[in-house]
């Protein structure tokens, strides 16, 4: 059984194979980005948010699932319950059963995880010619450097080839990509998306904005825990200090 | 839990109380007058802090539980609905995640104390193990609690630890089987690892009280290794101690608090993010940064143990025992110890030697026949590095217990916690990693695990033969009062 030889395996027999595939497919460091919602006070950009959803729906959402966000979460994008309503009613979810038992279709509603592309993994896979397409809701949490990543992998598409290089039939060069073979198509160029509030329609734009939205949908609360730490981290310092002059005052009387 | 007569308390419920058991007696003397030595430093706030991270995980513990779903089907969604749709969820939730960290931190603090300070020595040796029992029972848990997620790490850092046990001869399968639950890693390991990690919790709260219990019979320790010998050396728990465990604790939980909501992933996987899949391997399996220095001792033997070895290490430990350890030789003159030490060496060099070098055209078959194959001498050196912890009292029987009055010993102390830091080092890094020339990780985590065991078994038995030390202060009180009085003039 090979799983109870894994130990022996790491030890013995990952030293040869890593240096063979540290030859073949490393990956140059990833560039960072400037992020509203870096550093301790960073918020998302809703419209940035928004332009991102609308890149989610229009490119990704044709083979990625993001199964674990729900039409309700857009509220933080900035729609208002109307508008999540009716971007929900676009989709329709299967239901039931009813009460004959039979299975039905509804318009899907604000309670309701956005619809996966696929019935199952085993479709997903036979779409894409056997390469699964990951679910997104958790992309930049499950990636080091997750958002920088997003947007390196979004823009690191090469049409020349490194000396030596052959790709089989649906296989992509992409520069950042572990082993730098990917079966996705670029899925993002210049002026691919139309924009309604003028931002620039680039590839570098439509880059930052979706790994914007990926990360929110990874990270949804992220300003409120900030806000939270804010707050707790300002009542410790406070009650550290009036600690501090109980401890002294307790002790000044011993020394 | 004296007999001693019992003092009447003004309210007369506490008086009816503890009239009938004596609760509030115990407390006022096991944390209100409790005679406490008066020159600690701010490594004596670890213990509180451990015994409130120990609360936070429990409590923050139950909460998650009564979200949580074991099944590998709904683990990991089960832990994202925590994240998303429970009120609060994602608090509790990096509370606990960073909990284990922080909990370690406190306690590898802890545990350094003890050691710099000589905290096991007699008549502390049952509450130093009692707390290496403690520390044993924490990393179960902590690695148990790290497969509940069901992510990808969950899944095959539970694969390499669980396989260790395959090493052990004889029975090792049946424990994997038993461990596993099956034949395979699956839904039987997920829900009793999850009985497991809310059971082992409370057997830790029972081995906590045990070691308070031991520590209350003895009294402290403190930086100066001394005994207080009246009540000039001492101050009571409450409010000395008190108001410096809680300034102490507040201080702890700023820097717990940074991470929890600023940088709530930072010592956790990635790959944990992604649910756990069996027929995809990440390409580095690495355990929470906490095991590292262990897990490099894992991978540091790559070697099989020949009987040549063996016999060699066997002769070298009974000189080790006879002419070190006991002063003064009980079975052996001085030249069987010469001869022990020679054969003893020469025996354990040319075992190591007919191992990495398998040509070898003497007739040295026996060199083949090992007893002790690389894999378990891994879990053997792993659970050795620990084991050595549990008879530390014995190898370091030095009568001074502070490093501050043993300057060989405090340098070789200080040598040995750089060392438990390059091993984590090593543990995080592939074993093929190339430093420089020839020499990769493997090499590095070799070097400090023979350092590591080499402190235990040679250095610390040979100071406690050889060292002279200091001579130590006359009493607490004094050696504070001189401190006092250097620092006002």
């Amino acid at each position: 059984m090979f799983v109870r030889n894994i130990l022996s395996a790491i030890i013995i027999s990952v030293a040869p194979v890593s240096s063979v595939l540290a030859a073949g497919g490393d990956t140059p460091p990833i560039p960072s980005q400037d992020w509203s919602f870096s550093g301790p006070f960073g918020t998302y950009d809703k419209a940035a948010l928004q332009r991102g959803y609308k890149i989610y729906r229009e490119v990704c959402a044709s083979c990625h699932s993001m199964k674990r966000v729900r039409f309700r979460n857009l509220e933080a994008l900035g729609y208002n319950e109307d508008q999540i309503k009716a971007i929900a009613a676009e989709y329709s979810v299967e239901d039931g059963p009813n009460e004959d038992g039979d299975m039905f279709e509804r318009a899907a509603l604000p309670s309701d995880a956005f619809i996966s592309p696929f019935p199952n993994d085993n479709a997903a896979k036979a779409a894409n010619g056997g390469a699964f397409p990951p679910d997104l809701s958790l992309m930049t949490k499950a990636r080091a450097n997750g958002s920088n990543y997003v947007h390196a992998l979004m823009t690191g598409y090469k049409d020349k080839l490194p000396h030596g290089v052959e790709l089989s039939d649906g296989q992509y060069w992409n520069t950042y990509f572990t082993g730098n073979k990917i079966a996705m198509a670029p899925p993002l160029m210049d002026e691919s998306i139309s924009y309604e509030d003028g931002t620039i329609e680039t590839l570098d734009q439509y880059a930052k904005d979706i790994s914007h939205f990926l990360t929110w949908a990874a990270d949804p609360y992220m300003e409120e825990r900030k806000r939270t730490g804010f707050k707790v981290i300002l009542f410790l310092l406070i009650f550290a200090g009036v600690m501090y002059g109980v401890k002294r005052r307790i002790w000044s009387n011993i020394h | 839990m004296s007999n001693a007569p019992r003092e009447k308390f003004d309210n007369t419920v506490v008086e009816w109380v503890d009239s009938r058991l004596p609760i509030f007696t115990m407390m006022k003397n096991e944390y209100g007058v409790f005679p406490t030595p008066r020159n600690f430093n701010w490594f004596w706030n670890f213990g509180a802090i451990a015994m409130f991270m120990l609360i936070t995980m429990i409590a923050t513990g139950i909460v998650l539980a009564m979200h949580y779903t074991a099944d590998t089907k709904l683990a990991f969604d089960s832990v994202e609905r925590i994240m998303r749709d429970v009120n609060g969820g994602w608090l509790i939730r990096y509370i606990h995640m960073n909990g284990a960290s922080f909990f370690f931190i406190a306690v590898y603090i802890h545990i350094f104390r003890g050691m710099y300070y000589g905290s096991y020595k007699a008549p502390r040796e049952l509450l130093w193990i009692l707390g290496v029992i403690i520390f044993l029972l924490m990393m179960a848990t902590a690695f148990i609690g790290y497969v509940l997620p069901w992510g990808q790490m969950s899944l095959w850092g539970a694969t390499v630890i669980t396989n260790l046990f395959s090493a052990i001869p004889f029975v090792g399968e049946s424990i994997v089987t038993l461990l596993w639950g099956g034949f395979s890693i699956d839904n039987p390991t997920l829900t009793r690892f999850f009985a497991l990690h809310y059971l082992l919790p409370f057997v830790i709260v029972g081995v906590v009280l045990l070691h308070i219990w031991a520590l209350h019979v003895t009294g402290s320790n403190n930086p100066l290794g001394l005994e207080p010998k009246s009540k000039k050396d001492t101050l009571p728990f409450h409010p000395y101690y008190t108001s410096k465990d809680f300034f102490g604790i507040i201080v702890f939980i700023i820097f717990y608090a940074i991470f929890i909501f600023y940088m709530p992933d930072a010592l956790g996987h990635p790959d944990n993010y992604i649910p756990a899949n069996p027929l995809v391997t990440p390409p580095h399996i690495v355990p929470e940064w906490y095991f590292l220095p262990f897990y490099a001792i894992l991978r540091a033997v790559t070697f099989n143990m020949n009987i040549y070895m063996l016999a060699g290490l066997g002769l070298l430990a009974v000189f080790m025992v006879e002419f070190i350890w006991r002063h003064k030789p009980k079975y052996l003159n001085g030249f069987l110890g010469f001869l022990l030490l020679v054969l003893g060496s020469g025996l354990a060099v040319f075992g190591l030697l007919a191992d990495l070098n398998q040509g070898w055209e003497i007739p040295m078959s026996a060199a083949n026949l090992a007893p002790i194959s690389a894999k378990f001498g891994g879990v053997l050196a792993m659970f050795g590095s620990i084991g050595l912890l549990v008879i530390l009292p014995w190898l370091d029987n030095h009568p001074i217990r502070s490093a501050r009055f043993r300057p060989l010993f405090r340098i070789f102390m200080i040598i040995f916690t750089i060392s438990v830091f390059i091993l984590g080092y090593a543990g995080s890094q592939a074993a093929d990693k190339v430093y420089f020339m020839e020499f990769n990780n493997t090499m590095l985590a070799q070097i400090f695990t023979g350092f590591y065991f080499m402190f235990f078994l040679i250095i610390l038995p040979l100071l406690s033969r050889f060292e002279k030390g200091r001579e130590l202060p006359k009493s607490i009180n004094e050696a504070v009062l001189s401190k006092a009085q250097k620092a006002g003039a």
